[in-house]
Formats: structure tokens, sequence, C-alpha cells
């Protein structure tokens, strides 16, 4: 089958920030590919290459097919766009924006209000589709807004940072939106800085920084490849805390990590099952009391940590940055 | 296209086979669509509407009667109200029209640009239902001042087919001027800059013109500038085609001159800005 998006190469550059350093990626149509990385690893620069409103300075670019550079008009025809703000009209309702969009993307009069109802019903807005959007909340506008992307009947959807700003429950409910969508066969290609979220949406994962690919695969695929299990453990006192963080520090292939709130330490190590025997011996031998042990496969997050020996920005939904990725300068080329 | 028939997504029936893939809305279609959206914005967001009009009530009572007793129009037989009155009324052109700098600002702002920008439409579309949605509420306006006008005393010397005309002229600039905001909403980068920049050059446009004083009571150097700007042309058209003609109105030249250069300068702002703000919109950064 003919690859949903096929990237080659694709440099872009504004000024002196390499937004996009020779990125290469190839998705497969029938599945959710998410693009993980932190603020200004090009992945917003990227999703706007797609939906042809950036032009890299170099590479090759194919949607289902289509010469991105060459046809941008027929990729038109088949991506719907969510970009990072709710791009809908707050003095129209639901209806009339969705409605709107229908009528953009050619359908006549009565498939439009067609296409709204359908879409209106999927995204669960139906019962508040004649209120004015200025009514809306913030979670029902991001779900009002993919279905504004969907209304046109793409084959590709473009989901750039969903949920960024969201309330935890707001993002539940666009996720089992998307999941929706996802049951009924639209390919969508979505930008993330949250691992869960890639972790739940996602059948591929590709890791970028800095412009360019560092790892793709599945999310277990991603979670073998960095080759270490993640040892936690929650010592019955608090006080306990320094010996159990330098028992770990031992056998871990970085620092451990410790959360203050939960009591919890955890480390990345190679061999798991041997270095947790080990290290339950040697707290059992210094008298520490343990409420919990155990060995786990480690999460995006550390393994973005394991591949790059960075964090990821902190996976914090309460304190989005609205301005997003740091390489797309908004007006200021 | 043979593997897409036979996907899933084809089979559960969202995604239409190829012959029925949208194909985009013709211009006519998405330039009607996007004024739409314009006009319910300003006629949901009543503020928008009403502001321009408190404003304008405002400025008419400040020249009608603080200034007013001590402008002498310079022409006889012409009372400073029915002086002011076309002026008046041909300013608010600019004065109306400046709104839509900092909305098409906050458009492109939002993220609302970018995803007009991802639809298989003409994209010079969105423009022009901006610039006709903005011409229909500064026609709004000119209407009102023009009844406000009546309210204060002024009264048109000529026929009402010259006040008709007078107004086509004053659409024409309307139409024209629009596609000056737009492309300062387009450059400005954000709303409030956008208004600003917009002053920048309204303020100059309208005073330093004939629309509240006499130009021969200017300054030389000033004189210069406020005879042969844009915005002179339409008033003095508008003035000499409301008040009776040329030697009524006190504007010098005769009015079918006015109304040629008026429109003539409307048609070069509409063409230079028009292709400015289209290609602004257009580009790929």
């Amino acid at each position: 089958m003919t690859p949903i998006i096929e990237a080659h190469g694709i440099t872009k550059r504004y000024g002196k920030v390499e937004a996009l350093a020779g990125l290469e990626l190839v998705a497969e149509p029938g599945r959710v590919t998410a693009l993980l990385g932190p603020n200004g690893a090009g992945k917003t620069t990227f999703v706007n290459s797609v939906a042809t409103l950036v032009r890299p300075d170099a590479g090759e670019l194919r949607v289902a097919g289509i010469d991105v550079f060459g046809e941008p008009k027929k990729v038109r025809q088949v991506i719907g766009l969510a970009g990072q703000f709710a791009s809908v009209e707050p003095a129209m309702t639901g209806r009339e924006n969705l409605d709107f969009v229908a009528r953009l993307f050619g359908l006549d009069r009565r498939a439009a209000r067609t296409a709204t109802e359908e879409v209106l019903e999927r995204i669960g807005l139906a019962d508040a589709g004649d209120r004015l959007v200025r009514t809306y909340s913030g979670g029902m506008r991001r779900r009002l807004d993919l279905g504004a992307s969907l209304v046109g009947r793409p084959r590709l959807l473009l989901l750039d940072e969903p949920t960024t700003g969201l309330d935890p429950r707001s993002r539940r409910e666009l996720w089992d939106a998307i999941r929706n969508l996802v049951a009924d066969g639209v390919d969508v290609l979505l930008t993330t800085q949250y691992l869960e979220e890639a972790d739940q949406l996602a059948r591929d994962v590709v890791i970028v920084d800095h412009g360019r690919v560092i790892d793709a695969g599945t999310p277990d695929e991603l979670k073998d490849r960095s080759g270490r299990d993640v040892i936690e453990v929650r010592p019955r006192s608090a006080g306990d805390l320094p010996v159990v963080e330098e028992v770990l520090a031992s056998v871990g292939c970085e620092p451990p990590q410790t959360d203050i709130d939960t009591q919890r330490v955890t480390v990345g190590v190679v061999g798991g099952a041997d270095e947790l025997a080990t290290v339950a011996g040697v707290l059992h031998d210094r008298g520490v009391a343990l409420d919990d042990i155990g060995l786990r496969r480690p999460s995006l997050d550390e393994v973005f940590l394991s591949l790059t020996g960075q964090p990821l920005a902190p996976d914090d939904p309460q304190d989005p940055e609205p301005t997003a990725d740091a390489a797309r300068p908004l007006e200021s080329e | 296209m043979t593997a897409l028939t036979t996907s899933p997504a084809t089979e559960a029936g969202l995604i239409p086979s190829a012959q029925m893939q949208p194909r985009g809305a013709s211009f006519l279609t998405a330039t009607g669509q996007a004024a739409r959206r314009t006009l319910l914005q300003y006629l949901r967001t009543p503020q928008l509407i009403v502001l321009p009009t408190v404003t304008s009530v405002l400025f008419l009572f400040m020249f009608r009667y603080i200034f007013g007793g001590a402008i002498t129009t310079g022409t006889r037989g012409i009372d400073y109200v029915d002086f002011l009155i076309p002026g008046f009324v041909a300013t608010a052109i600019l004065w109306t029209g400046m709104s839509a700098t900092s909305g098409v600002a906050e458009d492109a702002l939002s993220g609302v640009h970018d995803r007009l920008r991802s639809l298989p439409i003409p994209r010079a579309s969105v423009l022009a239902g901006r610039s006709l949605a903005d011409t229909a509420l500064i026609t709004w306006t000119l209407l009102v001042n023009l009844g406000l006008g009546y309210a204060v005393g002024f009264r048109a010397h000529a026929g009402f087919g010259s006040v008709v005309l007078a107004f086509g002229v004053m659409l024409v600039a309307s139409l024209a001027f629009s596609w000056v905001f737009i492309s300062v909403g387009l450059w400005a980068g954000n709303a409030q800059a956008a208004q600003g920049m917009a002053t920048l050059w309204v303020v100059p446009l309208t005073f330093v013109s004939s629309a509240y004083v006499p130009v021969h009571s200017m300054p030389g150097w000033m004189q210069a500038f406020a005879k042969n700007q844009p915005v002179t042309a339409v008033i003095n058209a508008s003035r000499s085609l409301m008040l009776g003609g040329s030697q009524a109105a006190g504007v010098g030249h005769s009015t079918s001159y006015w109304v040629v250069i008026a429109l003539a300068a409307s048609v070069g702002i509409l063409v230079v800005f028009g292709g400015i703000a289209v290609a602004r919109f257009a580009r790929t950064r």
C-alpha cells in the first residue's frame, strides 16, 4: 500500500534555527502515527509542511502518493488540519462552524448538512450544536476543532498537539474521540509532548529532537530497544530514601530519579532480574524496610531519556506552553 | 486508487471513493462563506457595531458644536454643517474600516488562517470575503452617519440621485480601503499592534484632508499633502455631488474631475493592496 506520508531528507531553516534537519518518516495507512518530542523539536514545522503551509528548503514529501510541493492543491483535498489552537469561530454555533468548513470543502448545502450532523454526533456535541461557541468550554472547543478537520472527510488527519492545555478529563474525552476516528479508518498524524498520549493513541511512535528522527517504532518496540528495565523501590520510611538512592545508583545506567510525593526511587538498568535480586539483597542487609520493590518496563519518558540523555519536556498537562514550538516563529521571518 | 477501495475505511463508509472526494469550494462559494463568517461576527458581537457608531456621534458633536463655530468654510452660502457632513461621512470609511485590522490579525494569530489555507479553496477568496463583509459594515455606518448629519441640520443641496452617486463613490473607496486594512492586519502580528498601525496612518489621512476644515486654512506644506491625497479626492467628490456642484461646494475643480480622481485612486489602492494582501496570505512560510 502507498504510505500515507512519505518524507525524505526534509530540511527547513528559519534564520539560524534549523527547524528540520533531514527528517525521514514513512507513515503507513490505517494507523495513528505520533511525532513525539520536546518543544522546538520541529514537530509543528513538519505538520505544517504536510499541510502545505510551510515550504521546506529541501527534501521529498508525499501524502497518499501526491507530491506535496508539486501538487499542494491536491494534497489539500485529502487532509484535515487541527492546529495547536482551537481555530473555531466563537461568534458562530458549533453547527455553523462545521457547516462553514464543510462548504469550503466543496460539499453542497445538503451534503454539508449531513456531514455536519454526523460529525457533531461523533464528537459528542450534538446537544450543544446550536450554542454559540463562545459559551463552550476549552475541551468542547478542541473537540469542535477536531470535528472541523474531519467534516471534509479527509484521508489524513493532522493533529498538532491536540490536547495541549486541556484538563485531564477533557483530554480523555478527546482521546476517545480520536480513537473512534481511528476505528473508522482515518489515518492520523499527531504531534505530542505527552508520552502518555503517544502510548495511548499511537500504533507508531516517531521520536524527534532537533529536527531529526531519533528512533521510531511501536511503543513496545521502543521500550524493548532501549534495552533497559526500570527498578522501582518504595521504602516504608522516607528516612531511608538516601540509602535506597545510593544502592540504586550503584546498579543504574544513570542517576536514579526520586519522586518525593510517592516516595519512589527509580533507575534504569540493563539485565533487570539479576540487578533486582542484588538490590533486594543489599537493601535487606542494610535493614531497609520496603513497601514495594519491582521491575517494570520503561515508560516512553525513560526511553526518551536513554536515547537523548535528557528528559523530555515536563509532562504536565496543567501547565502547557501555548507558544509551542520555538522553531516556528510566527511572523518573524 | 485500487488500494483505497479495499481499505477498511471505505468499507465503513467514512471515506468516499476517489470520485466522491470533495474537490473544494469555488471562488464564489468560498468568498460567500468567508463574508458570512465575518458578518456573523459583527452581528453577534454588538460592540463591534455600536462602538464605531458611538465614536461617530462623539466626533460629529465635537466638530458640529465645539469646533464648528470657530471654523469658516470660506465659501459663500455654505454653512459649516453642510461643509462638514460629506467629509464626516466619507472619513467614516477609514474610522470604521479600521476595525478590520484587529479582526484580521486575530484570525492570523489564532490559527484560523492556517486552517483556511489548508483547505482546497482559492486562497484569495478568504480575503475577498473579508473585504466584502467589511464593506457591508462600512456601508451601514455611512448610512447611519448621513442620518446623524441630517439630525444636526445638514441638508443636501442636490437631488436624491446625486446623493446616491456620492454614496456610490464612497462605496468603491470603502472596498478599496478595506484591502489596506486587511494588509495591515496580515502584517501586524497581533491585534493591538494592528490597531496601532492603522491609527498611525488613519489620523493623518483623515485630519490632513478637506474633511473637517478647508484645506486653504492649513500651512502651505501641509496643503500640498492635503490637496493631493486620495481621501480628499473622495471627500471632494462626495461634497461636490451632495452640495450641487463644485462651485457651491468650493472644491476648485469640477465635480466629474473629483469623481474620476476618487475612482481612479480607489482602483489603484485596490490593485496595489489587494495584491499585497493576497501575496502575504497565500505565501508558504
